[in-house]
């Protein structure tokens, strides 16, 4: 059981806790790089009651499909959610991570962290991801949720160096995010409703998958749909696959028919 | 220079023991008990914020009496000790029994080492998937574990507080009944604790994978109805 002496204590911070019993990541040398799986495109958008995620599923390594399933859209904690694209492990990682400091933070302290300091938190977390990235290990996230004390849903984008940027309508990031986001720009409205911003989510990623080889689009074969969630102030509510199948199926016909 | 006296060790362990057990004595107690559900936790706690019993990890709660700033300062290193356990194996490798055993080693190396010792009791509960898995392990400010089924009381006054909690108990209680209960053996036939100095948390097997929850004064007074 680890013990500090007051002055010093890690504190609520759970990777610096990792780093002092020794149990921070490998940094490779500092050339060379390396290949490993890429996941691909996550979109998300506000709308009247809060915030729309939604990514594919598909993890690419070079012109090779190696996952079907991926999650890449998760939750991070009741009333918050990140998305990840990049090199699939490392973004994995930061994401349990992730998730892991702010339930550690919320324990520790007895209260939730704010929704700028979860989106602050990040920022940090990709920062210390910067030396793999020099090696090609790229994680570029999203964080979207409903901050409970301005009520309002929020985004945010990242670049690779931790740089964090807030924004007022939507984000989108990986190889498909220049289709994505085209789509969702043409269709944004503010203060849409629920159901206007997970159509707007979809046909996002609808479109990405058209043009983007790296982005997987709905697997109707193996029942695999992209994942797409609400955070509002009721939490974090993922949709259905069934849902989505209805949702992708309206996609297609319309698709079909012009 | 002169020549320190000599004391016998049975009476240096025994002053400490009077010394924490005095220390401990002095706060108000604290029960843990079993229900339909899981295991709730109720503590008389005059504070709003300062609070006795909190969440450990998704199955595992923390109860504390005694000197507040030592039992927080346990209540952080089993935080971590859990977080660390779940990020390096799996979030169901993390059980109540290693805590509790770690605990006890903290307060056993502290009592017999440091000048002076902890002056907590400390409760570790688990709630299983099936009633048959709750467990509850109660520490003392030496290191001793207990191991209890349906009834804990830590604080002063135990004793009293413990009997009239067992005279009480059965099998297939509901919240609202353990919490009355809880409630009542605390404070006794003469006294009645006012609703917004007790502190009521549950570890429920239907929250899904987070099972503890507080119960707010609001929820307390609708159980007590």
């Amino acid at each position: 059981m680890p013990f500090f002496d007051p002055g010093d204590d890690p504190g609520s911070s759970f990777p610096e806790l990792l780093r002092r019993i020794g149990l921070t990541p490998v940094v490779t040398g500092d050339r060379g790089s390396v290949d490993v799986p890429h996941a691909t495109t996550c979109v998300a958008l506000r709308f009247a009651d809060g915030v729309v995620m939604a990514g594919d599923r598909r993890a690419t390594s070079g012109n090779l499909i190696s996952h079907r399933s991926m999650e890449k859209v998760v939750q991070a904690d009741s009333h918050s959610g990140v998305a990840i694209a990049g090199a699939a492990g490392p973004a994995m990682e930061m994401i349990r991570l992730f998730q892991l400091q702010l339930e550690h933070y919320e324990k520790v302290e007895g209260s939730l962290l704010s929704l700028e300091g979860k989106a602050n938190q990040l920022s940090m977390m990709v920062r210390g991801n910067l030396p793999a990235a020099m090696q090609g290990l790229v994680v570029v996230p999203l964080f979207a949720g409903y901050d409970l004390r301005r009520q309002q849903g929020r985004l945010w984008a990242y670049d690779v160096t931790g740089g964090r940027y807030e924004e007022r309508e939507y984000i989108a990031t990986g190889s498909g995010s220049l289709h994505a986001s085209t789509v969702i720009k043409v269709g944004f409205r503010s203060d849409m409703s629920r159901d206007d911003a997970i159509n707007l989510a979809a046909r996002s990623l609808w479109e990405a998958a058209d043009a983007d080889s790296a982005t997987g689009g709905p697997d109707a074969l193996r029942g695999i749909y992209p994942i797409v969630a609400t955070v509002t102030a009721d939490g974090w509510q993922p949709i259905g696959d069934d849902e989505l199948a209805t949702r992708f199926e309206a996609i297609a016909s319309e698709v079909r028919a012009r | 220079m002169s020549q320190p006296f000599y004391v016998a060790p049975e009476q240096v362990m025994k002053d400490r023991a009077d010394y924490a057990r005095k220390g401990i004595a002095r706060g108000r107690a604290l029960i843990g008990i079993r229900y339909t559900e899981g295991i709730a936790i109720v503590a008389e706690n005059p504070s709003e914020t300062l609070r006795k019993v909190s969440e450990i990890y998704d199955r595992i709660a923390f109860a504390g009496v005694g000197r507040y700033n030592e039992f927080d300062q346990l209540r952080v290193a089993g935080i971590r000790a859990a977080d660390l356990k779940g990020y390096q194996y799996s979030r169901d490798d993390v059980d109540a029994r290693s805590l509790a055993n770690q605990f006890a080693q903290i307060l056993g190396n502290i009592f017999t080492h440091e000048m002076k010792p902890l002056e907590v009791e400390i409760l570790v509960a688990e709630v299983g998937s099936e009633p048959a898995g709750d467990q509850m392990f109660h520490i003392l400010y030496d290191g001793t574990v207990m191991d209890q089924r349906n009834t804990a009381v830590l604080g002063g006054d135990a004793e009293t507080i413990g009997t009239r909690l067992r005279e009480g108990f059965e099998e297939g209680m509901d919240l609202a009944g353990v919490v009355r209960l809880g409630a009542q053996a605390l404070g006794g036939p003469e006294r009645e604790i006012p609703i917004t100095e007790l502190e009521v948390a549950v570890l429920s097997r239907g929250n899904g994978r987070r099972c503890f929850q507080r119960v707010d004064d609001a929820a307390v007074t609708a159980l007590m109805a």
